[in-house]
């Protein structure tokens, strides 16, 4: 539960991003607390992605302000690279890089960012590939594992970095039906060791259990924010009710 | 023969049958699964051995003379194309880097330079960089040649890299930067490792392209295979025979080359 005392990790105030002349994020503010599990979900095209991708700057908004772990990531004196170091994120698409092993996939942010020596560095991939079940797999290419296994791999590499937060934008939505159990079983084992979590998803099943707080979002808008048990039994908004009458 | 603008559109563009066609300046590479360039190659190749074999062996006058008088030609000519490319590679990827840089000073430096490279033809450039260099420095023919060859070819493999880095899926990119990399440590880690892939066949092509145009610089005084043919024929007056023999090694060549980089090409994608 979010209390005011807890520091915050992100801190978003009335953030707009323009795209030509459309508003893909209209005015959003949103705080996540140290620990909290924050899912955001909402209808394609909603801006989802985009506030996701705000966070870590991906996409740079056009105002408003951005406060990532006490960085003003809009701020020209802040170096940006310093906040992505502390803010990992897995992707839909896994983005595994595919000229590198599985180990190599996991030492090189480390080695290049964090100026880790080559054993620190495989030491704590081997590691972290235990925690995802994937020692077996450490020589392996990316392009020779099942989805699945490419998506823990990548969540292992995020882990890698030691960060403070990890956003997830729908980390699940390009796996065969049957590998989405063994990705999101590493996420809730990630939430149970306390790790600050944004994610986008269409798993309601996986909000209900882990998040702290759900956001739903439309038309560039968080329309509905509060506990999965306010959410998902008496959301009050009109839209969140159809969206979850379609999704559920 | 001379450096064509527009040449890179030609050579990236792709049939709607969904067959790559390349229309390089180089010799067809040969596929396996392309049965009928496959043999067009054998006959080319072993055509062409037999044939200069059978001149010798019958008319070893002047035949043999002639092919006894141009190998320190073709030594050269090798020199002139592999220094040449080597530094067209590294001025290929300044020029591809500044062209999708967001620095403004980068980009137009990059982009007026192709412009200007693409806009005079090659013999002019041989020319114009064998005198202008000279005016300053004293520097032998042949590194006048590689630099002005260099030149020319660095700004058309600027484009070749630029196609290859913009080939690479952006998620490689936002996984390398969500990592805490920066932007030169992206490049060199994760785009430019898979770009390469991508440029080497593209790069084959223009060493062969560049090994034919090579043939320009014996007009700047670099022994090469043609000004070594000229030299014999001009004292020999065997301007005919001489001239089928150059042909001939130059064909031969330039088939096997393409022979090489097909090989390699078919090695790359099954790496993948
Ligand atoms: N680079 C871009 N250029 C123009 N419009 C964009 C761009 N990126 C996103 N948009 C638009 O902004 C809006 C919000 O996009 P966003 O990707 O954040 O939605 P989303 O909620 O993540 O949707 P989905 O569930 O489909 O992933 C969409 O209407 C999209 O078309
Ligand atoms: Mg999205």
């Amino acid at each position: 539960m979010s209390t005011s005392k807890r520091r915050k990790m992100v801190e978003a105030t009335e953030i707009v991003k323009i795209y030509g002349s459309f508003r893909a994020l209209d005015r959003v503010s949103l705080d996540i607390f140290d620990g909290e599990k924050v899912v955001i979900i909402g209808p394609s095209g909603s801006g989802k992605s985009t506030l996701l991708r705000s966070i870590n700057r991906l996409e740079e908004i056009d105002r408003g302000k951005m406060i990532v772990d006490g960085m003003d990531i809009m701020d020209p004196k802040t170096d940006i690279t310093k906040v992505r170091e502390e803010v990992g994120m897995v992707f839909q698409s896994f983005n595994l890089f595919p000229h590198k092993t599985v180990l190599e996939n996991l030492t090189l942010a480390q080695t290049v960012v964090r100026k880790r020596s080559k054993f620190e560095s495989e030491e704590k991939a081997m590691m972290l590939l235990e925690k995802v079940g994937l020692v077996a797999k450490a020589k392996a290419y990316p392009g020779n594992l099942s989805g699945g296994q490419q998506q823990r791999v990548a969540i292992a590499r995020s882990l890698a970095m030691d960060p403070k937060m990890l956003l997830f934008d729908e980390p699940t939505s390009a796996l065969d039906p049957e590998m989405i159990g063994e990705v999101l079983d590493v996420m809730k084992d990630l939430a149970k060791d306390g790790m600050t979590m944004a994610v986008v998803t269409h798993e309601m099943g996986f909000a209900r259990e882990v998040a702290d707080r759900v956001i739903f979002m439309d038309a560039g808008r968080i329309v509905e924010e509060g506990t999965p048990e306010h959410f998902f039994t008496a959301p009050s908004h009109e839209r969140a009710k159809l969206f979850l009458s379609q999704i559920l | 023969m001379l450096a064509r603008p527009g040449r890179y559109e030609k050579l990236m563009s792709i049939d709607a049958k969904k067959q790559i066609i390349d229309v390089g300046d180089g010799a067809a590479i040969p596929r396996k699964s392309d049965r009928g360039l496959f043999t067009a190659w054998r006959i080319a190749f072993f055509g062409a051995i037999g044939t200069l074999i059978y001149l010798v062996q019958t008319k070893p006058d002047p035949y043999l003379n002639i092919l006894k008088f141009v190998p320190d030609g073709i030594l050269v000519t090798f020199q002139v194309t592999l220094g040449a490319i080597l530094l067209a590679i590294v001025f290929g990827l300044f020029t591809g880097l500044g062209r999708i840089s967001k620095n403004r000073f980068f980009n137009g430096a990059a982009s007026l330079y192709v412009e200007i490279i693409r806009g005079i033809p090659l013999l002019v450039q041989i020319f114009y960089i064998y005198y202008a260099l000279g005016r300053f420095v004293q520097v032998p023919p042949i590194l006048s040649a590689i630099i002005a060859m260099a030149v020319c070819y660095g700004a058309y493999m600027g484009e070749v890299v630029r196609a290859g880095i913009e080939s690479i899926h952006k998620g490689q990119r936002e996984a390398a930067l969500s990592l805490g990399m920066n932007g030169r440590q992206t490049m060199i880690h994760v785009i430019l490792p898979q770009a390469v892939k991508v440029i080497l066949p593209p790069v084959g092509n223009e060493f062969i392209a560049l090994l034919k145009d090579s043939s320009l610089v014996s007009i700047i005084a670099v022994a090469d295979l043609l000004r070594r043919g000229r030299e014999f024929a001009s004292e020999s007056f065997t301007y005919f025979e001489t001239y089928t023999v150059i042909a001939l090694i130059y064909l031969i060549i330039t088939l096997f080359l393409s022979k090489i980089i097909g090989v390699m090409e078919e090695r790359v994608s099954v790496n993948k």
